[in-house]
Parts: C-alpha cells; structure tokens; sequence
C-alpha cells in the first residue's frame, strides 16, 4: 500500500502530500506520523501541500485533526504552501482550519515554528548536531 | 388569402420605395447628421427587397419563420449599426413602422373594392410590421446590454489591482459596491499575488467602498480566511466612521482580523509586524 513518506529534520518532521487523499493513505499518515513524533520527540511538523490542485472536505478535516494530533503530543503542526485555488475552495467549503497553523512555503513554515519553539537545545547527549 | 400584398410589394415596389422614401427624408425622425441619404436608400432598398421576398410565402404573422430570418437578420444588423451611431431607439423603430404609410396607400390604389378583404390586408400588414419593428427595439436594447456587459467586465479587470507596498506586505484599495462576483476576483487575484511576492501582509483598504453590509462583510471575511489559509495574514483597513458604526449595529464579528482606521496606520503594523522600525529617519534613507 502506498505510504507517504516522513522526512525527519532535526526535532521538525517534514510531510509532503503529493498524492490525492483517501481515508487508509489519511489513516495510515496519522498513525505513521503519530508514532515518529513519539518516537523522535518531535517539536513541530510541516505538512506541505503545494503539489494539491484539488482537495475537498475530506482532506480539509483531515489536515485539522492531523494538526490537533500533533498538538496532543506536544508538537505545533503547520500547513505549508495552499493553492489559491485550494484556499478558495476551502473557503466556499465552509472549512477554515481554524487552529491550524499555515504559512506560505516550507521556508517560512520552519521559520514560523522557529519562531514558537526555539531552537533546540543542545546537550551532551543530543547526538544530532 | 393576402397574396394582394405580397403581389403589390413585387409590382408597385419602384412606387412604393419612392414614397417611403420620400417619407422619411422629410420626417422628423430622418437624422442628417448620423446617416447621408444614400446610405438610408441602400437600407431601405435591403429591407424592401428582403420583406418582399419573404411574404411571399403567405406567412404573415410567425416572423420566426425561417423564411423570414434574412428579414431578422437584416434589422439585427440595422439595429446593431444604429445603436452605434447615436439613434436613438424610437428612431431606429420609426424605420420599419414608417413602411406602414406607403404600404397602406399602395393597398388603397390596389383597386380592391372588397372592404373586408381590404380591411384584413390592412390588418395583416400592421401586425406585421409591429411585430418587426418590436424586434428592431428588442435588437437595440440587446446591443446596448452587450456594451454595458463588456465594460462591467472591464471595470472588473481595473477595479481590483494588488500593489505590493513594501517587502512581503501587498496593499488591495477596494473602489466601489463589493459584490459576489468582485468578491471572487479579488480574492483571486490577492492569493494569486500573494504566492508570487511571498508576501505574509496584505491590507485590504476598504475607503472606497461606500456602503458595508453583511454581504459585503462576509465576502471580506471569506478573503482573509482563504489569505490566512494560504499562510498570509490580513489587515482591514480604510473602515470610516460611519461603517465601523453600522458595522456594529449590524452585529458583525470583525474580532478574528486587525482593523485599522487608516491605510497608514495599517501600514505602520504591518512594518511593525515584520520587525522594521518605523521611526521617521527609517524612510528618509
């Protein structure tokens, strides 16, 4: 089954959804991304959709509740690079993501969680910088 | 029956453009100044022969007929050139009703002594001629719908410019009633801008907006929520004394977005905002 996949930067996990969503590939992220930022102890997450020309309902409540997952476990989820187009929809779908974090590109995004979460400490045991 | 008048308009037809047009050049409605004569002659020459052909297929009373559409399309072009011309639409009209005189009086001179079967010509011709000219005033106004389209359309491409005012803060100055239509591409053209410049900042100036009501306010509302989907935060600025009252009383929830009275003060935030200073020696550099 295909799986989307989850690059890790540093204490920031970097999904970028580039296929169209169905309810298993939106399940099977949630439990795949819940698990990594448990496991890395993730501090942020970036969900980047700029490759999707199309999203309905469905994908506008999965992104929420993708984010408020990530919140429960003490990561703030920021969505990366909405269409116009997209926004609009999302918008005449009465869906406005309200506390979900957005930015405009990954760029900014990560500066964006930058900005809420500090830099990561470093510590002697802190093997990853 | 009526196969009279289709006869006449073959027989009688150099008496008849005579007359008519003899007619409408000594008419008040004849304009000199817009049309020379001969181009009225050409006309009038078009019409004749193009009505002469088509009654003679004893059709009197459906002009949609296909064979009268070289008639339809003949007077849609008349009305069309005339509405550009500066006529105005009783002159366009008076056209084809000023064909009634010169046909009645050709029917008269017929030598028909059957005062019912005249009477029936009569009526026949004058519904028909009514129902043509109709149609010449029903063209006109189409025309002239079709120039006020086009340049709605144009005010529509011209009334929503997004200027980029500093790095990464856009200005939108909204002129004019917001509708749904507007609302749609002004939202697009903002996201559009927004993705190019990669600006976090835009200020939408509503001073040039005259009056604000829910409509108008929900359709704001829907552009800063897709700007902020987007990852771009707006500002609302250019709210008069009056609209901040009215929106008050209209009860309508502006606490999710930063209102600003002015675009300077808007302005001011926004460079706050984006961490520059803006002590006044900051712009003199």
């Amino acid at each position: 089954m295909d799986r989307i996949p989850i690059l890790r930067m540093g204490d920031l996990l970097l999904v970028t959804i580039q296929v169209d969503m169905h309810d298993r590939l939106a399940s099977a992220l949630q439990d795949d991304l819940t698990g990594q930022i448990a496991e890395v102890s993730a501090k942020g997450v970036l969900i980047d959709i700029s490759s999707l020309d199309i999203v309905d309902s469905f994908i506008g409540r999965m992104l929420a509740n993708t984010s408020a997952m990530a919140r429960v476990l003490g990561a703030e989820a920021v969505v990366v690079g909405m269409q116009p187009a997209v926004a609009i929809t999302l918008v005449e779908l009465g869906v406005n993501l309200s506390g979900v974090h957005t930015a405009l590109d990954v760029e900014k995004g990560v500066e964006m969680l930058r900005n809420r979460i500090g830099f990561p400490e470093r510590d002697d045991t802190d093997v990853r910088f | 029956m009526n196969t009279s008048i289709a006869n006449l308009l073959v027989s009688q037809r150099n008496e008849i453009f005579q007359e008519w047009m003899h007619q409408q050049l000594s008419s008040e409605a004849m304009r000199a100044d817009l049309i020379s004569e001969a181009d009225l002659r050409t006309e009038s020459d078009r019409f004749l022969e193009v009505i002469s052909r088509a009654v003679q297929s004893g059709n009197f009373n459906d002009i949609r007929a296909p064979e009268y559409k070289p008639v339809l399309e003949m007077l849609e072009r008349f009305s069309r050139s005339r509405g550009f011309q500066g006529f105005t639409p009783s002159e366009t009209a008076t056209f084809v009703f000023s064909f009634k005189q010169p046909l009645f009086n050709a029917l008269r001179k017929s030598g028909n002594s059957e005062p019912a079967e005249q009477i029936e010509n009569v009526w026949a011709a004058n519904l028909l001629i009514d129902k043509l000219g109709l149609y010449t005033t029903e063209m006109y106004q189409q025309s002239r719908e079709e120039v006020i389209r086009r340049q709605q359309e144009e005010m529509l491409e011209l009334s929503t410019p997004v200027v980029q005012i500093w790095e990464g803060i856009l200005a939108l100055p909204l002129i004019g009633t917001l509708d749904s239509a507007r609302t749609s591409v002004m939202m697009e053209t903002l996201l559009q801008k927004i993705v190019e410049t990669r600006s976090e900042l835009a200020i939408i100036d509503i001073t040039g907006v005259p009056t604000v009501d829910t409509l108008v306010a929900q359709h704001l509302l829907k552009t800063v929520a897709a700007a902020r989907l987007m990852g771009a935060d707006c500002l609302i600025s250019g709210i008069r004394p009056q609209i901040a009252q009215t929106m008050v009383h209209l009860q309508i929830d502006l606490s999710e977005v930063t209102t600003k009275a002015t675009l300077a003060e808007a302005l001011r935030f926004a460079l706050k905002r984006s961490g520059r200073a803006t002590q006044s020696k900051d712009f003199r550099e």
